[in-house]
């Protein structure tokens, strides 16, 4: 009776397949109904317009700006949050991760408060010589804020679930710490932060309260595709219908690429 | 350049001390949940004791004792650990991983490759340099991680039970490169199986409950068993308990009569064990005639193949018996457990000797 | 322009659904304790559904208030929103009596489409204020000011009304501003000047007069060569054309034109 091994058994109740193809149509749906309303004749003079390439260019340039400080800064918070002991990391998680249920705007005006002229950090930078409002450093600071925690999310859970065998092998074998994190751990959590990276590249593109909060819209400088899209809306709906499918698809590109290679490469694998 | 260790961890009630001379093999026997794993760990500075200290000639490890806190961490002690699973880095060829040590040592990438294919070459895995952890088999993997661990040249070498995860047909290979390798090298191996003692080490030491019950020469020990844990290993029954004229008397009142080593005039109260094979053991139904001695009334709770033989456990885990007798004289007694029978034991094969 | 407006449609709608059910849910609905003082024959009854732009949110509910009390059984409902977004909701049938829109190109879009009952009456007039924070660290008084380097100056963009009245205003004057930001929304331009991030601001004196304490503001003569116009119509699919020719006028009423210059809108 056994026809394929690769066939096997899925505990799957048939309801689900129902349920989930809902699920997955909420989602398709208003993308199709998008694309539908795409006025194909005009599409590409629509894209192709001066405003609108700025902003694509800012957005792509912004958006890869702010996944290298996520990484940066977001590969340390995630070690310390999975590997570290120390008081308050519970603590520290939640409100790393908090950027992920507050709404943009919050994030802008907390940022605002932070960097603007007024702020927290602002005033001492502006004496400095340091003006980050208004500026494209602005728009990467809010792309950064929220996106980070997509990639602390996802690295904090790949390096939970490999655990600290391997670093320990590492170490007996004569690594310092600084060589394990670099020849051991982050190679094994690769796809983790692979992952996350472009989560946080896909988030970053998206990114538009906390940037037109904080760093305000000026072409070329500070108007991200999202925010284009958003002006156009309020004159021409063919220009902003037109430049939302250009976003989904470079999100699409992104996301499909990255998790497509993902899934052929060979998994890490741990053997007795 | 001898090893010296002696640490407590109070939440593991672990409190052990060990020394090792220069070239030696010790193998560390004990049942699971033993702290064979935790005196690794201290070793490699994986686990840090609440007090003690350890040295490996001039060099401390750690010393927590006296007010000094110094605490050595793992990558500066040269205890390289080789534990149950490889543990290969999955990114890594075989060539990279065995190379991980020398690298992390400063030197170059052609050197540290080099002295790789030396150690490849040493446990037999040359052939497999090019290939990744996951194209590796369990024998196979586990050569390799010895290559690793050899190629990092450590002081000590640390083997955690590394033939456990192994099917029985890998084991033996692994045994003969682990006896060439550990010639004339310090190394605590860490097993449960007495070939690899008898095999690999010098020297045994059985620890049960964080502490060491004993420790000697391999041969002394598993023939000489004074621990139910090393009797056990040796395949023997063991019974504690006093010395008489001619053997010795249990705390419940049983005597086993047995030889004691010539040359050896046994001071009667002076604890003693008596050590013999469960081949030495008969089993009987109802009262017996003849030899009254070392005929003891049991209760069997047990009855298992053992070779071509059925072993027969009886009486509690204090003061367990065992008996190998054929299946066609246990079908023609009828055993079963719960069932009342009579063991006798042949003095001629029950050896006495202090405990 | 009807197909222009379905593709923008689609757009708002989830916005617009929200909107309307929440907004509605903030329609006054007290009834006046004194009876009508009104010499019309027949007694006005039932709801109208006023869709206006969101600037006018403090004067129409004001306004609402006040005609509720003087037609007492009536009800008004009110929905505040982009003009450009209104006239994509009534495009798609969303139920309007009235829309009030603050400039007449939107309105021109809906009468082109012929959404319009009878022609649309211009009601009141907004003109550009320079708003700067309370303590003008600036030193604004003009809007040459604007213009000096070093003054960080937010606009409206030139796709939303109030950009669309800057540049009128910089061409006729001849100033170029170079703003560091053009926001989409002039709530956006004033939570910039009140946060103190940017020097100034030019919005409507309407807004400038909304924020209180918040700003201050600074007219200036260049402001009327862009005078923005709000006018207000009756939608043709009105269930109630009646009462919704009532608050039209209750808004070009004398009562009404005093509520509208007291928040800063001038005369037609």
């Amino acid at each position: 009776m056994n026809r394929k091994s690769a066939s096997g058994y899925h505990g799957i109740p048939r309801w689900v397949y129902a349920v989930a193809a809902v699920g997955g149509l909420l989602v398709v749906l208003p993308l199709v109904a998008m694309v539908a309303k795409v006025n194909w004749p005009q599409f590409l003079p629509l894209i192709t317009s001066d405003s609108s390439v700025a902003a694509l260019g800012l957005s792509l340039r912004t958006s890869a700006a702010s996944t290298v400080l996520c990484i940066v800064l977001g590969v340390p918070l995630a070690l310390v949050l999975a590997r570290g002991e120390f008081p308050g990391q519970r603590l520290l998680r939640a409100f790393v991760l908090l950027p992920l249920v507050l709404p943009p705007v919050v994030g802008g005006i907390a940022l605002l408060y932070t960097f603007g002229r007024q702020g927290l950090l602002g005033k001492s930078l502006e004496l400095a010589g340091i003006q980050i409002a208004f500026s494209t450093t602005a728009v990467v600071l809010a792309q950064t804020f929220v996106a980070m925690p997509f990639l602390v999310v996802s690295l904090e859970g790949a390096l939970r679930s490999a655990g600290s065998k391997y670093e320990a092998v590492a170490a007996t074998l004569g690594a310092r710490p600084t060589t394990v994190l670099r020849r051991v751990t982050l190679p094994l959590v690769l796809p983790g932060l692979a992952s996350g990276a472009v989560l946080s590249f896909a988030r970053s593109l998206g990114e538009f309260g906390a940037t037109l909060t904080f760093a305000g819209s000026l072409e070329g400088i500070t108007r991200t595709l999202p925010l284009e899209i958003y002006l156009q809306r309020e004159t021409d709906a063919d220009a902003a219908v037109a430049l939302s499918l250009v976003l989904v698809a470079v999100a699409v590109a992104v996301v499909g690429l990255s998790y497509g290679r993902r899934r052929s490469s060979t998994p890490v694998e741990v053997r007795p | 350049m001898t090893f010296e260790l002696q640490a407590s961890l109070r939440a593991r009630s672990f409190e052990m001390s060990l020394s090792l001379e220069d070239g030696e093999t010790v193998a560390i026997l004990g049942p699971n949940g033993a702290g064979k794993s935790t005196l690794l760990g201290v070793i490699a500075g994986l686990l840090r004791p609440d007090s003690g200290s350890a040295r490996i000639g001039d060099k401390e490890l750690f010393n927590l004792d006296d007010g000094t806190n110094f605490w050595s961490p793992p990558h500066l002690r040269g205890t390289a650990l080789l534990a149950q699973e490889a543990l290969l880095f999955p990114h890594l060829n075989a060539l990279d991983n065995v190379a991980f040590g020398p690298r992390s040592a400063g030197a170059s990438t052609a050197t540290a490759r080099e002295t790789a294919q030396h150690w490849l070459a040493e446990v037999d895995a040359a052939n497999l340099a090019k290939r990744k952890p996951s194209q590796l088999s369990g024998g196979q993997a586990q050569r390799v991680a010895v290559a690793r661990a050899l190629a990092a040249e450590p002081e000590l070498l640390l083997l955690d039970e590394p033939m456990a995860a192994l099917d029985i047909h890998a084991a033996p290979l692994l045994r003969r490169v682990l006896k060439r390798v550990l010639e004339g090298r310090k190394a605590i191996v860490v097993t449960h199986d007495v070939l690899d003692a008898y095999m690999l080490a010098d020297r045994v030491m059985v620890v049960e409950k964080g502490r060491m019950v004993e420790e000697g020469p391999t041969r002394d020990v598993l023939e000489r068993p004074r621990s139910h844990f090393a009797a056990g290993l040796a395949g023997l029954n063991l019974v504690t308990g006093t010395i008489t004229g001619d053997g010795i008397t249990t705390p419940d009142g049983r005597v086993f009569a047995g030889q004691h080593d010539s040359g050896w005039s046994p001071s009667p109260g002076q604890a003693g064990v008596a050590a013999f094979p469960p081949s030495s053991v008969s089993v009987f139904l109802g009262d017996v005639h003849g030899s009254p001695r070392n005929s003891f009334p049991v209760t069997i709770t047990d009855l298992e193949p053992y070779g071509d033989q059925i072993r027969v456990r009886a009486g509690d885990s204090a003061q367990a018996l065992s008996a190998d007798i054929t299946p066609a004289a246990s079908a023609d007694l009828g055993l079963v457990p719960g069932m009342e029978v009579r063991f006798v034991v042949k003095s001629a094969l029950v050896s006495v000797y202090p405990a | 322009m009807r197909t222009l407006q379905l593709k923008k449609s689609f757009l708002a709608t989830a916005v617009a659904v929200g909107l309307t059910s929440a907004l509605a849910a903030c329609g006054t609905s007290a009834p006046a304790a004194t009876p009508s003082g009104d010499s019309s024959t027949s007694p006005l009854s039932g709801t109208v559904t006023v869709f206006a732009a969101a600037s006018l949110k403090a004067t129409f509910t004001q306004l609402a208030k006040d005609f509720e009390a003087k037609n007492p059984g009536t009800k008004v409902t009110l929905s505040f929103a982009g003009s450009s977004d209104l006239v994509t909701q009534i495009s798609q049938g969303a139920p309007a009596d009235v829309f009030a829109s603050a400039d007449t190109k939107n309105m021109t879009k809906l009468a082109d489409a012929k959404l319009l009952d009878g022609t649309a009456t211009n009601f009141a007039t907004n003109v550009l204020e320079i708003a700067v924070p309370p303590s003008n660290p600036a030193s604004i008084s003009s809007l040459a000011d604007l213009a000096k380097p070093g003054v960080k100056v937010v606009t409206c963009a030139s796709q939303v009304p109030c950009g669309a009245a800057t540049d009128t205003v910089e061409k006729a004057s001849g100033i170029t501003l170079s703003p560091v930001s053009e926001e989409s929304s002039v709530t956006d331009v004033l939570g910039k000047v009140t946060s103190g991030e940017a020097d100034a601001g030019l919005v409507y004196v309407t807004d400038v007069k909304g924020a209180g304490d918040k700003v201050k503001g600074i007219a200036f003569p260049e402001s009327d060569k862009a005078v923005n116009t709000y006018p207000i119509a009756t939608v043709s699919s009105s269930k109630n054309k009646e009462l919704a020719a009532a608050f039209v006028a209750s808004v070009t009423s004398e009562a009404g034109k005093k509520v509208l210059s007291d928040a800063g809108f001038g005369a037609p």
